[in-house]
């Protein structure tokens, strides 16, 4: 398979990720969305790594990897946070920065 | 015909289906088991780009960390069976013209451009070589990366702590 048929994967896992993002109202499921479009950048990374025989693309992804780790972690405990305060993880109810 | 593009579709297949169940579904907790498969599939395509590390990086990480952390959340602020954990979507129209506009433009801008049909032989061990250059030429990002971490795990016990 060329380049291409990865990159076209990526990029149609990507518009998957934005569209879950735009259209999700639970909180959390706005974070899977996230998780969908990192996904797909990986892709793009390790596809760019292999096809130009760099091995530094590799490195670039193991990076994302793991500083999504830590993004979901605290992103939850945010989510977790504000469900305690507001009872609720709805994207659309949360207004408390409101003036 | 060989056995690489029949790998390469089939695994684009699921990981394209998977991916759409999580931004369809539902069922909340649904959604994350798709997740997890669609992250599954993921490190499918990774080994087909010989990188056997990432793969394994991203299902122990992926597949087997986060899909927990999210199931944790979901249990903590829903039910997990009950009317509560279906959630609505809302602006499917607006959400399908936007992501719709950036595939079109993305997919333009990759057939414009010359990419390399075929990929070069694998020189020595992949894997070795990222250990390598991860403790020489990368070592200060690496360094950067604990320093991030201790951030993240002080935050997160931080946001988590019991109320005074």
């Amino acid at each position: 398979m060329g380049l291409q048929a990865y990159l076209t994967l990526a990029a149609v896992l990507f518009a998957i990720g934005l569209f879950g993002v735009v259209t999700r109202r639970n909180a959390i499921g706005i974070l899977l969305g996230i998780e969908l479009m990192l996904n797909a950048v990986n892709i793009n990374l390790v596809a760019f790594a292999r096809f130009w025989g760099d091995t530094a693309g590799m490195i670039f992804t193991l990076f994302t990897i793991s500083i999504t780790v830590a993004e979901v972690a605290l992103g939850l405990a945010l989510v977790i946070l504000i469900f305690r305060v507001k009872r609720t993880v709805i994207a659309d109810h949360l207004d408390i920065l409101r003036g | 015909m060989s056995l690489e593009p029949i790998t390469f579709w089939g695994l684009a297949a699921l990981l394209l289906a998977s991916a759409l169940a999580v931004v369809l579904t539902k069922n909340l907790f649904h959604s994350v088991l798709y997740l997890a498969l669609s992250l599954t599939a993921t490190a499918g395509i990774f080994l087909s780009l010989d990188a056997e590390f990432l793969a394994a990086v991203q299902l122990l990480l992926y597949a087997g960390g986060v899909v927990t952390i999210v199931v944790f959340a979901i249990v903590v602020t829903e039910r997990l069976v009950g009317d509560r954990i279906t959630q609505t979507s809302r602006q499917l129209v607006n959400g399908f013209v936007v992501a719709g506009a950036l595939l079109v433009a993305v997919l333009i801008f990759i057939r414009s451009g010359p990419l390399p049909a075929a990929r070069p032989g694998v020189t020595g061990d992949l894997t070795a070589a990222i250990g390598l250059m991860l403790l020489t030429r990368y070592v200060l990002p690496f360094e950067l990366l604990a320093v991030l971490f201790v951030a993240a795990l002080l935050g997160a016990i931080y946001f988590a702590r019991p109320d005074e």
